[in-house]
């Protein structure tokens, strides 16, 4: 274990180097979308907290990035606010907006919760495109400035504007990294597995996923406050449900349950959407087969698929033990756990 | 006064045509659990076929049943080869569904163009009538009328048919249903079939006051879903309620806050699901 811990810590230190160093070795549209990814990374691992840890699959996550990156664009086009309160006012609308739908998206299980964050989440497309006076509608909210950090350089440059992004991206993996290893966070995991059980143990299951739910969103409002000072545009598009089924296939794409599986997730989708649209205007045909190609062959994502070949090529490698020798770890797994507490 | 009565008719025409979305939808997740995102995109399917279809024949009905019979057949494929091989994998089936939403949305604007269009509507209702002071187009009081012909269709099917009670017998329990020799996995497709056909036949009817657009398919779905969340999943009564509620709720929101018409309708779906977290009519 602590050999474990000690590799994993390498690692992530030499993927942080890697990244510093990153845009002073590749070309400056590779720079353009590993800055996305990280942007659209915040909303992916955002959205796994509900979905690959405490089981509920959100398909309105866009709404609470969306919402975030328009506070933004009004605060800084019309208000002309300072970036700081800019960021934080996106952060508070994101945060609210979390609270009040919370309220609603987790009274309910499953297929509800899937189908009412999704309403919400065109309401609030809607909002956006028909409350004209606030939104610009159609035409989203152009010009927003890049933030004046008072520094000699400047975050119109991209190469700056990856190292802005990047402080808050590795800030927020390791806060998220934090919780979702804390006793909260197991709890959530337990609340997937079975949520009657986790309230027979005494634990407010409710409470639990309401403050996740408000936590994701959160996180997703990050994602999308860095979005709006980066792209400097706000539309529609942003909030709406392609944007959302997105989020979720970046996190499915990567392997739910992981933090890295949406960030890989969410590199994949941008570098393949840049990559179509350089040949296709079909991206929406392409997204969907991509959808059903995963659902149908690869539940797990790319992770997932990876570790299935890795475990079957260490079953090879290892010479079964013999009876008597060390006693095999035996995996169970219930299709239902629910089920079974609700018959006994 | 007459405002109000134009609008609530204007609602009530617009809640027929979410009937006919949205009770296909409830019934498909009665039975089989699904949540059938491309449901929009049969609507979208059906209305851009009946298009063509009135375009090429100038006949309304030969355009209805086109649209009914295509849409209905891509409905099977997908239950079949698709849905069928998922079951009881809600969520796998949620995504698969919405794969499909996007490759039917982007097929559809390959093949029919970004234009928005209308279907034209047909000759023998399109005049208005002037009742006492109110004047009101004969087409939507049509689709008014259409809407609670298929309402008390569905129930009698449901209520008074032995397919109705197979059907209702699979929905209570499906083992149950098995064991007594009901031929589940045909009622499935057969659900899908039917909920398929009703949301084309919507796109027809809806396409020559709603129109034919782009992005229509993912605009009608969370209206869809708002009623059945209203009224509860897998319940024809729920469908009818939640597709008038929504539907006036909608259009009065679109007459008096033009600006947050789409959101107005989040409303009374948001008080409903304080108070009943399952829907009017919902079970559990």
């Amino acid at each position: 274990m602590r050999n474990g811990a000690w590799i994993r810590n390498v690692t992530v230190a030499g993927g942080v180097v890697v990244l510093l160093f990153l845009p002073h070795l590749i070309p400056a549209y590779y720079t353009h979308l590993l800055i996305l990814t990280f942007i659209y990374g915040l909303m992916a691992m955002s959205l796994d907290l509900l979905m690959g840890y405490t089981g509920l699959t959100s398909f309105g996550h866009a709404a609470y990035f969306g919402a975030a990156a328009y506070a933004v664009g009004i605060l800084t086009t019309r208000y002309h606010v300072h970036f700081s309160v800019a960021m934080l006012g996106g952060l508070i609308v994101a945060f609210m907006m979390a609270l009040i739908f919370g309220l609603m998206a987790t009274r309910a299980t499953e297929v509800y919760f899937l189908i009412i964050t999704l309403a919400l989440g065109m309401g609030v497309w809607g909002l956006a495109y028909r409350w004209v006076s606030v939104t610009g509608g159609d035409n989203g909210l152009p010009g927003i400035p890049p933030p004046d950090l008072g520094l000699p350089w400047s975050l119109s440059d991209p190469v700056n504007m990856y190292y802005f992004v990047l402080t808050f991206f590795t800030l927020a993996c390791f806060f998220l990294s934090r919780f979702v290893h804390s006793p909260f966070g197991l709890s959530l995991r337990g609340i997937r597995e079975s949520e009657s059980r986790m309230r027979v143990l005494g634990y407010h299951t409710w409470l639990h996923k309401y403050t996740v739910f408000v936590i994701a969103g959160t996180f997703s409002g990050l994602g999308g406050v860095l979005y709006a000072f980066y792209n400097r545009f706000v539309s529609p598009a942003d909030v709406h449900i392609t944007a959302s089924a997105e989020a979720v296939l970046m996190v499915i794409l990567g392997g739910a349950g992981t933090l890295f599986g949406p960030v890989l997730g969410a590199g994949l989708v941008v570098f393949l959407r840049n990559l179509i649209s350089a040949y296709t205007r079909r991206w929406l045909l392409i997204l969907g087969v991509t959808y059903v190609l995963v659902v149908m062959y690869a539940p797990g994502g790319v992770i997932g698929a990876m570790k299935g070949t890795f475990s079957r090529l260490r079953a090879k490698m290892i010479p079964t033990p013999v009876p008597g020798g060390h006693p095999q770890k035996v995996k169970l797994q219930r299709e239902n756990p629910d089920e079974e507490v609700l018959t006994r | 006064m007459e405002f109000w009565i134009v609008q609530a008719l204007n609602g009530l025409s617009f809640g027929a045509l979410l009937f006919l979305l949205a009770s296909g939808l409830s019934l498909i997740f009665g039975l089989m659990r699904i949540v059938n995102i491309s449901h929009g995109s049969y609507y979208l399917l059906g209305a851009y076929i009946g298009l063509s279809l009135v375009k090429a024949t100038g006949n309304f009905l030969a355009a209805i049943l086109g649209a009914v019979a295509v849409v209905g057949a891509i409905g099977v494929m997908m239950q079949r080869f698709f849905l069928a091989r998922l079951y009881r994998q809600e969520q796998a089936q949620v995504l698969l569904t919405m794969g499909f939403a996007f490759m039917f949305a982007d097929i559809a604007l390959w093949l029919w163009g970004g234009d928005p269009q209308r279907i034209p509507t047909p000759g023998f209702v399109a005049r208005s009538l002037a009742i006492g002071p109110v004047v009101f187009p004969a087409y939507r009081l049509l689709v008014i009328g259409v809407g609670m012909v298929v309402a008390v269709l569905l129930w009698l099917f449901q209520e008074k048919t032995r397919i109705g009670a197979m059907v209702r017998a699979a929905v209570d329990d499906q083992e149950m249903a098995r064991g007594l020799g009901i031929d589940v996995n045909r009622i499935m497709t057969a659900m899908f079939l039917a909920g398929a056909a009703l949301a084309a036949f919507g796109g027809v009817m809806g396409g020559p006051f709603l129109g034919v657009y782009p992005g229509l398919d993912f605009e009608v779905i969370p209206l869809a879903f708002a009623v059945v969340i209203i009224g509860g999943l897998g319940s024809l009564q729920g469908a009818v309620v939640g597709s008038l509620l929504v539907g006036l709720v909608d259009n009065f929101g679109k007459a008096l806050f033009p600006e947050f018409s789409y959101f107005t309708l989040f409303i009374p779906m948001a008080l409903v699901l304080a108070i009943w977290p399952t829907g009017l009519f919902g079970r559990r």
